[in-house]
């Protein structure tokens, strides 16, 4: 079955979706690493990503297209900007909720998550908006495949976190407090860290990378708008496929969804007519629950030990 | 002599009085006591009440009022099924909105296109409901916690998009019609109702039934709460392991919890199909599931009056909000009519009172509405002790 499908698409075709099924992948895993960070250090599962993501692409916007920054330069005060209202949300909000219900927490962030997306439609308006991102509509071309720069430097984009949460958990000393404190926070602090320290600081780079994810994923014409932080939500199946814990496994599970999806956007409309339209837009959870159903805790995330 | 006195008052707490000396409150005595629906004078005058208000709020109200009313009662109905499920045996969800939508379509389709009687569709949506919920069920014993909370939401998507795809039953992206169903029982029509020579319009006829309906499923809901499957339940919430140790069956209620709130879930939404004659999918969305837990945040988890408080304020207030927005409390802020002083529209307005409302009441008063009664309650009963 498999081989005949394969067989009959061209090479071409398959090849294009498995290269913006990757690059789509990344998007979703440089959302997801924001989420996954916080989940590791603190233990919530941080609904309000999404609108970091929003109010970052709206940040890079004011920067670049309002004050007329340099792109690259309005990224940075974008990040900057996303990781101070991470920490901002975690002083006044997160700090007096520690040690409630896994569900009391989702549920703060949702309505953090109300507050702020309103909040950017009431200053920056409902309509779509160009970033003023250097990339915009451009394809290189390498081979046969056809690859937009923005995809490109959503590559590179993710690549670089990827490794520099690398560098940063394994040599710097504030990485080695986070991942003490994550492993067993009463040890942690009976060894002199800052749990303080370590949530603020997780909070922050939370927000830092959301922002970095909202302009890659509002790059392009006219993509930037108050749906943008929806598109996060998809992040959700890619981190938890990775399992919630594991920056790794966020990656994987993007790349993973990311394909799924366009392979499904490929194919479906052929030999899967009868599951409709936009089934692609739903086959991540999908996977999602399928995958959770064999292995609850992802492929890559800590197995949670029962004892009486 | 005094503190002697003083003492026999305390043991009215632990001992039923002796023959002929009765405490002079209505304690709490025994288990029987415990477990009694309207025990003393006050609540059977607060039952009494509401009847009152029930029988006369329809003549005396406006259609509007009646109308916000009764979508209220709609949700109530709903988020005593969610309690149920998070507030008694703990199982999250944010997955209401695809139960809520599965019974409202299957109101539509057999009410309206087989055109079967109310008294039959309405608990035939209720079984569906109970199908669903007992399908999805199963993943509460795999998954805990927040991965539960993912799955949940990953149904709400799944959902919306067969409800997008499935059009011979949900009319597809142009919504179906409910205006065909039937709404009486036996000769009572409640969109035209006559009873003994006066007619009533149809904002009258429907606060009646749905709020008789949220009576009804308030007391098999309490019903359920005080008997032993809800004591069960109750364990599994506040530790599953615990509760398995000593003999109950973790899978028959996690299972039933997902199938029974899943049944008042989509009996809400059949409810909702008939009163607002119009479902479209734009209605189930996650936005809707995080309406509910809202509500039941709000209201207070885990008692279910708190449900119905909760779908008030939350329902009610988001209703008059839109409709009072050039009111001169509003006026400032919100944006009414193009041109009107103000920096927020509406929808951002009523969305951000919405998030506040849920952030403030976790932080601060994490057990509800339910909970400032109750505490007030507790001051009263204990006067002149109280501090």
């Amino acid at each position: 079955m498999i081989a005949a499908v394969l067989a009959d698409i061209s090479q071409s075709d398959l090849l294009r979706s498995l290269v913006s099924g990757f690059a789509l992948g990344c998007k979703y895993a440089l959302v997801a690493l924001g989420f996954v960070i916080v989940f590791k250090a603190t233990g919530v599962i941080n609904f309000a990503q999404a609108s970091f993501v929003l109010v970052g692409g709206y940040l890079t916007f004011n920067a670049s297209e309002t004050w007329g920054l340099n792109f690259y330069l309005a990224l940075l005060v974008a990040m900057a900007g996303g990781a101070a209202i991470g920490m901002l949300l975690e002083a006044l909000v997160l700090r007096r909720m520690i040690g409630e219900a896994p569900f009391t927490l989702v549920m703060v962030t949702i309505g953090v998550l109300f507050i702020i997306d309103n909040v950017v439609t009431a200053i920056w308006g409902p309509d779509p908006k160009n970033l003023g991102d250097p990339w915009g509509l451009n394809v290189r071309t390498v081979g046969d495949v056809a690859i937009a720069d923005r995809d490109i430097w959503t590559i590179v984009f993710t690549s670089a976190v990827l490794g520099a949460f690398f560098l940063f958990f394994r040599y710097s000393s504030l990485g080695l407090a986070m991942r003490a404190t994550a492993l067993d926070q009463e040890a942690a602090m009976a060894q002199g860290i800052s749990a303080r320290v370590v949530y603020r600081v997780s909070w922050g780079i939370a927000g830092l990378v959301a922002a970095l994810a909202g302009a890659v994923l509002s790059a392009g014409s006219a993509a930037l708008g108050p749906t943008v932080g929806l598109i996060a939500l998809v992040a959700f199946p890619a981190m938890i496929l990775g399992g919630l814990d594991s920056p790794l496994g966020a990656v994987v599970g993007g790349v993973i969804i990311g394909i799924v999806q366009q392979m499904t956007a490929l194919l479906a409309p052929e030999y899967l007519e009868w599951a409709g339209q936009g089934f692609e837009l739903v086959s991540p959870y999908l996977v999602m629950i399928v995958i959770l159903l064999v292995r609850p805790y992802g492929l890559f995330g800590t197995k949670e030990v029962r004892r009486v | 002599m005094a503190a002697l006195s003083g003492l026999s008052g305390l043991t009215a707490f632990v001992r039923r009085a002796p023959a002929g000396g009765s405490p002079h409150r209505n304690l709490v005595l025994d288990y029987a006591d415990d477990l009694k629906l309207f025990r003393g004078p006050w609540r059977k005058l607060g039952l009494g009440l509401l009847i009152f208000l029930y029988l006369w709020a329809p003549g005396y109200f406006s259609n509007y009022v009646l109308g916000v009313l009764t979508i209220c009662g709609v949700y109530a109905v709903g988020v005593i099924g969610l309690n149920l499920l998070t507030g008694y045996a703990g199982q999250v969800s944010l997955g209401h909105a695809f139960f809520f939508g599965a019974g409202g379509y299957a109101a539509a389709y057999l009410g309206a296109q087989r055109d079967w009687p109310m008294l039959l569709f309405l608990p035939a949506a209720a079984l569906i409901g109970f199908v669903v919920g007992a399908v999805v069920g199963p993943f509460a014993l795999r998954l805990r916690g927040n991965y539960l909370v993912i799955v949940t939401l990953g149904l709400v998507f799944l959902g919306e998009h067969i409800w997008k795809t499935w059009d011979s039953v949900t009319g597809g992206g142009s919504g179906t019609s409910l205006r065909g169903a039937s709404v009486s029982i036996g000769g009572l029509d409640f969109r035209e109702l006559e009873i003994a020579g006066s007619s009533y319009e149809k904002e009258q006829g429907m606060f009646w039934l749905v709020w008789a309906i949220v009576a009804i499923v308030a007391l098999l809901a309490k019903n359920l709460v005080r008997s032993r499957a809800g004591r069960a339940m109750q364990a599994v919430r506040d530790r599953d392991l615990s509760a398995e140790v000593i003999g109950v069956n973790l899978a028959r209620y996690k299972v039933g919890a997902f199938a029974w709130s899943s049944a008042l879930a989509a009996l809400s939404g059949a409810l909702y199909g008939i009163v607002t004659n119009r479902l479209e999918t734009g209605i189930f969305t996650l936005f809707l599931s995080i309406t509910f837990v809202a509500m039941l945040i709000i209201g207070g988890v885990g008692t279910i009056f708190g449900s119905i408080l909760g779908a008030l304020l939350v329902s009610g207030g988001q209703q008059l909000i839109a409709r009072n927005s050039s009111a001169f409390v509003f006026d400032p802020i919100i944006i009414a009519s193009p041109g009107d002083s103000g920096f927020l529209s509406i929808g951002e307005f009523n969305n951000i009172l919405f998030g506040l409302f849920i952030v403030v009441f976790l932080m601060f008063e994490p057990r509800g509405l339910a909970a400032l009664w109750l505490r007030a309650k507790a001051w009263l009963l204990t006067w002149p002790f109280s501090y």
